[in-house]
């Protein structure tokens, strides 16, 4: 929607977003054909998870923060068990560490190709959603769709459920998976590995705009795998700091317009995500991926947001091999989990949630009570380089008519795959050690 | 079918974590069929367009915690012949209802620098609360299938079947051992509505309620059974104070256990 104002002004407003998790809005000001202020609005009600966390058990988290978001639970399910387990001096055994990493493989998948086909490529096709795509692409509509049941079936299989899985515990599972359950799997896998390697074809071949992003990006790091369930902290910056240190570094602010709180990064925006992993860690994707990704006229990073979408299907393809290989190695009898027993204290655990690295810090009594919860998710880290892409989008795009710029602004936000149920629900400033 | 003729079919979200409208994205089988049978008035997560109203069938997302979102429902309800709840936040006020046994603003204050920024109600209530509700489907998150059922049904002009059992009666079904009588594991299929499949007991763990209370539960028998298998009684309330702790059965349950002694009333 269009204002223009008696005062020579004009205001761009897109009053709710589609194809993002959450609600939010977008509200472009230009004054003498300049663009004069820029603002991701987020209206998503807060819901005070860190707040109600407070005096609950420290079993409890894995199931409560999952609630937050639907489409990435096992992110914050994974994120605060490291967490916790910190806390009580818990190291969990190789086999349960696999089998997150097999769950949180299912989450990408599932993730990622809804974003690439429901939620990204109507804006590189020219329609409003995936089911008007359909009629001319179906093929390439049910090849997404199978993709994503793909990712759901792993989920159900490992976590009992797709959408806030069961079977997550502090220390581990509650029934590990056997391994007949899971090689049941291999056909389903088998052809998502198809599937996914035809959508990175598919997707290199969408136009793209010159645009590059100049900002500063933060993912984990393994030594030995391209990191989804755990890591320490690496940025393009130089440096690096376990997952314990997040506090001194990523400070949260509280802004006007919005419910979600900003990050920074030892003052300046940064970027987490599909991008920032990719341009971080692109040594550690399996040859096949970095064969596929050159292929699709990828360099070994990407500063282009609006690439994400080939990024995102390159991990794709990267989640399901992993999937395979993890599958094909698994004998049974491991343990299901660790005994856990709570004592006082501070622990931090994160996790690559498919949209970028998610944090959470707990405080637990000797009784095993949180006495204090910080979550940090991906989408308020990003959302200071979202409003700075829509300055730039918004300069660049200024003369474009109204209804091609929105799209244009709504795609740049898309970039992003933004979940904003998991953006609002923030942390208190004063709990910020720096 | 000729477009005009098809029954509209709008997607509305409150407050809530898009996991039970993500749900119905997750009928990868059903769901072209679905978008075919259909036409999609308003269903922003999937799409950009926007048909005007009235709608035939509203399905209703998340619970009512701002004063916006209260004046919302309103206008939704007036546009949709019938409307449907989806999920524990919009049948029972979801998690985010354990404010209403809080001090929002004290909540407020513990998240939000600046607390005066939002726009917040006190308690997160239930969908029904505010407007006549047409049917429900229960769970944190919805099931899948009950989900194609409801909305198979409503294209028949049907009732959609949806049991009103407990989780109890499907984990027989299914073959399940029982957790709570082979393992002492705590356990609320006794009095939670069936829906999931019996999830929780399949994977050796107690029910934890996300489908809310059934509806005949036997809270005082649940409570003392649980008390008897070594829950403390803080644990108990912890445990009904979940995704459904605002649903009449569970949240009255709580309130008599917090207020009857030191052990009960400790927080949360």
């Amino acid at each position: 929607m269009t204002d223009h104002r008696g005062d020579g002004s004009q205001v761009l407003q897109v009053g709710a977003l589609a194809r993002v998790e959450g609600e939010g809005g977008m509200r472009l000001e230009f004054r003498d054909g300049e663009v004069a202020d820029v603002r991701l609005n987020i209206f998503e009600p807060p819901r005070f998870y860190e707040a109600f966390l407070r005096g609950r058990r420290f079993t409890e988290p894995p199931d409560i923060t999952a609630r937050i978001c639907g489409i990435c639970p096992v992110a914050y399910q994974t994120a605060a068990c490291w967490a916790l387990e910190s806390i009580c001096g818990v190291k969990v055994t190789d086999a349960i560490h696999t089998m997150r990493r097999l769950l949180y493989c299912g989450e990408w998948i599932e993730s990622h190709a809804l974003h690439i086909h429901l939620l990204h490529a109507p804006d590189f096709l020219g329609y409003d959603s995936a089911i008007e795509m359909a009629a001319d692409h179906r093929a390439v509509v049910e090849r997404g769709l199978r993709l994503k049941k793909a990712g759901n079936d792993l989920m159900t299989a490992v976590g009992g459920r797709a959408v806030h899985p069961v079977n997550v515990r502090v220390g581990g599972f509650y029934r590990m998976p056997d391994a007949a359950a899971l090689r049941a799997l291999k056909p389903t896998l088998e052809q998502a590995l198809e599937d996914a390697f035809a959508t990175i074809a598919l997707v290199a071949g969408f136009d793209f705009p010159d645009f590059e992003q100049p900002y500063t990006y933060l993912a984990l790091r393994e030594p030995d795998r391209y990191a989804i369930e755990s890591g320490s902290v690496v940025t393009t910056a130089g440096t690096a700091f376990p997952v314990a240190e997040f506090g001194r570094h990523i400070v949260e602010e509280h802004v006007a317009h919005s419910n979600a709180l900003h990050a920074k990064l030892d003052g300046e925006l940064y970027v987490v995500g599909p991008l920032a992993r990719y341009t971080l860690n692109f040594a550690q994707l399996s040859p096949a991926c970095r064969d596929a990704a050159r292929a699709a006229g990828l360099g070994e990073t990407c500063r282009n947001p609006f690439r994400s979408i080939v990024v995102r299907a390159v991990e794709l393809a990267y989640a399901v091999e992993e999937a395979l290989r993890i599958i094909d190695a698994w004998t049974d009898g491991a343990a299901p989990a660790v005994p856990v027993r709570p004592r006082a204290g501070e622990g931090c655990g994160a996790s690559e949630a498919p949209r970028g690295t998610i944090f959470h810090r707990y405080v637990l009594d000797a009784d095993g009570l949180i006495t204090d919860a910080q979550i940090v998710p991906p989408t308020s880290q990003n959302q200071p380089s979202v409003e700075a892409d829509l300055w730039t989008a918004a300069r660049a795009w200024a003369d474009l008519d109204d209804r091609t710029l929105t799209l244009r602004c709504e795609q740049t936000i898309r970039n992003y795959d933004p979940c904003i149920s998991c953006a609002t629900h923030f942390l208190d400033l004063e709990i910020v050690r720096s | 079918m000729a477009a005009a003729t098809k029954p509209k079919l709008a997607v509305w979200k409150f407050a809530s974590c898009d996991g039970c409208q993500l749900t119905l994205l997750n009928c990868e089988d059903e769901l072209l069929a679905i978008a075919d049978a259909v036409t999609i008035a308003y269903f922003p997560e999937a799409t950009r367009a926007v048909v005007e109203g009235p709608c035939d069938l509203s399905l209703v997302e998340g619970s009512i915690s701002t004063p916006e979102d209260a004046e919302r429902i309103q206008h939704i309800r007036e546009q949709s012949t019938l409307l449907v709840t989806i999920g524990a936040c919009a049948t029972a006020g979801g998690i985010q209802a354990l404010r209403n046994v809080a001090d929002v603003a004290e909540y407020a204050s513990i998240v939000y620098a600046h607390p005066e920024y939002l726009s917040t109600l006190a308690t997160s209530t239930p969908i029904r609360t505010h407007v006549f509700v047409d049917a429900e489907l229960r769970g944190c998150p919805i099931d899948k299938g009950q989900l194609v059922e409801l909305l198979a049904a409503t294209l028949a002009g049907r009732a959609p079947r949806i049991p009103t059992y407990s989780v109890c009666v499907q984990c027989k079904a299914r073959g399940v051992t029982c957790v709570a009588v082979a393992h002492s594991t705590p356990c609320l299929g006794p009095v939670t509505q069936a829906g999931c499949g019996a999830l929780c007991p399949s994977v050796a763990r107690g029910c934890y309620g996300c489908f809310g209370p059934q509806d005949s539960a036997n809270m005082t028998g649940m409570t003392e059974r649980l008390v008897a298998a070594g829950v403390p009684r803080a644990d108990v309330v912890r445990l009904y104070r979940t995704f459904n702790a605002h649903a009449p059965a569970f949240r009255t349950e709580s309130e008599r256990l917090a207020a009857s002694g030191p052990q009960g009333g400790r927080q949360p």
